[in-house]
């Protein structure tokens, strides 16, 4: 009788700390804080952009407390396996190759192109010399085309590198070239065909955590259908920017 | 923020830069400085500590101690800077949690290794979950005192092992003539003859770690180098209110008189330091200030 008493209040005390698991708790949103209009630095120090008011949102919906901390590009997904983090929100496609060692939510930015910018139009884009950010899908795009790639940390720097001729072009994403190109005073412009890569940026997580998962991609649905998402999109990219259906 | 600041755009001159150089941003800009004197200062007297611990481990007669201290001077002297900075903190906070896991969460059943998931419970997490973002920053600042003074301590213990190997053995043989224990010979005459020996190794240990603190970034700590790169990259009017062009090289100047002032500077207190423990000595500089006296 007495061990019967024990074992059901060592399973009660299990069971508390199972709720206490999955309740209370905050969750860590990784991002990198360098790639504007998705998730810069303001002048504040804040994490600010699409992702942030997206990110917020999310939370909101699904009841979760979360705190915003940046990360380095280079070793985002090791810190967000090791736990340093929960969720990786940080203009991040949706590929294969990453899917194999991360899980990611359904996109809350749709498939988008990606683009080159330079000096010129006529920059030799095949034989040249491109600069993308390391282990981005761009970046493997360019290694694929041809062309010499001249990899960089930070996206701000791969457009320093145009800006001093140390390379012919950039490789990025379309909307985060839009801004720098408009506001370069004509110094900048578009080249070449846009190309469509990836599948839409998604939220990543944890192979492990599929309760947020499920969380999140609730969340995300909801604002895909009462147009919150769309209305963040533009406000963020533009009228001309791509949104869902 | 001053009230004449409100709307930069509209401003000139020395206002502008006066703004500009009081934002938010700025201000964690300058905080990164006391950050990298803060780490110096808790740093260079624990990668001592670690230093003097390993230097009489190699010296001891118990051999499994000896073969301790050999063994931590050759493996962190032999492993590059950079390789152990990145494994050695993910193994060392994996390490930390792992135990507490054990500790904390016996009942737990589910495999900690899941693919390349790290998985314990929650209680056993470090820093929790649920703490706010400045115990994770203290945390993270304190993982990166303790590899630098682990990397920095298994320098310092070689220089210091030469050190006391250096102090004359006449000096050594006296003592143990006026009947001095093996302690009592090496606290009271071995350890403060050594430090003058030991100064010229442990002031290049001090240049070194100077420099080598823009690694804080590799273990998550923003530092002057992460602050420098983001401000002073272009910005566009659509993401700040104070646009700029590419300033890195300015922001980059700045940390070149930062870093050349501090180490002059260090410099300057080790000369004196090094005068002051030649005092006496029977060295050529001790002999030299004798002379001169």
């Amino acid at each position: 009788m007495k061990s019967l008493i024990l074992t059901t209040a060592a399973l009660a005390l299990t069971a508390t700390f199972a709720m206490a698991d999955g309740h209370g708790k905050t969750i860590r949103m990784g991002t990198e804080g360098a790639y504007p209009p998705y998730n810069f630095l303001n002048d504040a120090g804040e994490v600010d952009g699409f992702e942030r008011a997206v990110g917020d949102e999310l939370c909101k919906r699904a009841e979760l407390t979360c705190e915003w901390v940046t990360n380095e590009w280079d070793s985002i997904i090791p810190n967000l396996t090791s736990g340093n983090y929960d969720t990786i929100i940080a203009g991040m496609s949706i590929t294969d190759e990453r899917d194999e060692v991360i899980d990611f939510t359904q996109n809350y930015f749709p498939p988008a192109a990606s683009a080159y910018a330079a000096k010129s139009e006529g920059a030799d884009l095949t034989g040249g010399v491109v600069a993308a950010q390391t282990s981005t899908i761009q970046a493997g795009h360019v290694a694929e085309s041809g062309a010499t790639l001249l990899e960089f940390a930070t996206y701000d720097d791969t457009i320093a590198a145009v800006m001093s001729g140390e390379a012919d072009a950039v490789f990025a994403d379309k909307d985060a070239l839009v801004p720098t190109v408009e506001e370069s005073g004509g110094e900048l412009v578009f080249a070449g065909d846009d190309v469509p890569l990836g599948g839409g940026i998604g939220i990543g997580l944890r192979e492990s955590d599929t309760e947020l998962k499920e969380k999140f991609n609730t969340a995300i649905t909801s604002m895909k259908e009462d147009g919150t998402l769309n209305e963040l999109i533009i406000k963020w990219f533009g009228e001309d920017a791509k949104t869902f259906e | 923020m001053p009230e004449y600041c409100i709307d930069p755009p509209s401003l000139e001159g020395l206002i502008w830069l006066g703004c500009y150089l009081t934002t938010g941003k700025h201000l964690a800009f300058y905080g990164a400085f006391g950050t990298v004197l803060l780490l110096l200062a808790i740093t260079a007297p624990t990668a001592l500590a670690f230093g003097f611990g390993g230097a009489m481990a190699a010296r001891a007669r118990n051999a499994p101690l000896r073969w301790f201290g050999k063994g931590y001077i050759a493996v962190v002297r032999g492993v590059p800077d950079i390789a152990f900075f990145l494994f050695f903190v993910i193994a060392l906070d994996q390490g930390f949690e792992y135990l507490r896991h054990k500790f904390k969460c016996p009942d737990w059943d589910e495999p900690i290794r899941q693919g390349s998931d790290f998985l314990v419970c929650q209680a056993a997490k470090m820093p929790l979950g649920n703490s706010p973002q400045w115990v994770h920053e203290v945390y993270g600042f304190s993982l990166a005192v303790l590899t630098f003074a682990i990397v920095f301590g298994a320098f310092a213990a070689n220089v210091l092992y030469g050190a006391m190997q250096a102090v004359p053995r006449s000096q050594v043989e006296t003592a143990e003539a006026y009947g001095m224990t093996r302690r009592q010979t090496f606290w009271r005459i071995t350890v403060p003859q050594m430090w003058v020996y030991a100064l010229p190794g442990l002031s290049n240990l001090w240049m070194v770690l100077i420099k080598a603190t823009p690694l804080l970034f590799l273990l998550g700590v923003e530092d002057i180098v992460y602050w420098a790169r983001d401000l002073g990259a272009a910005k566009t009017p659509r993401f700040t209110d104070y646009p700029h062009g590419d300033w890195r090289v300015y922001y980059f100047l700045v940390l070149l008189v930062f870093y050349l002032a501090f180490t002059r500077l260090s410099e300057l207190v080790l000369d004196r330091l090094m005068s002051r423990l030649t005092r006496g000595q029977a060295t050529t500089g001790g002999e030299a200030q004798r002379k001169a006296a």
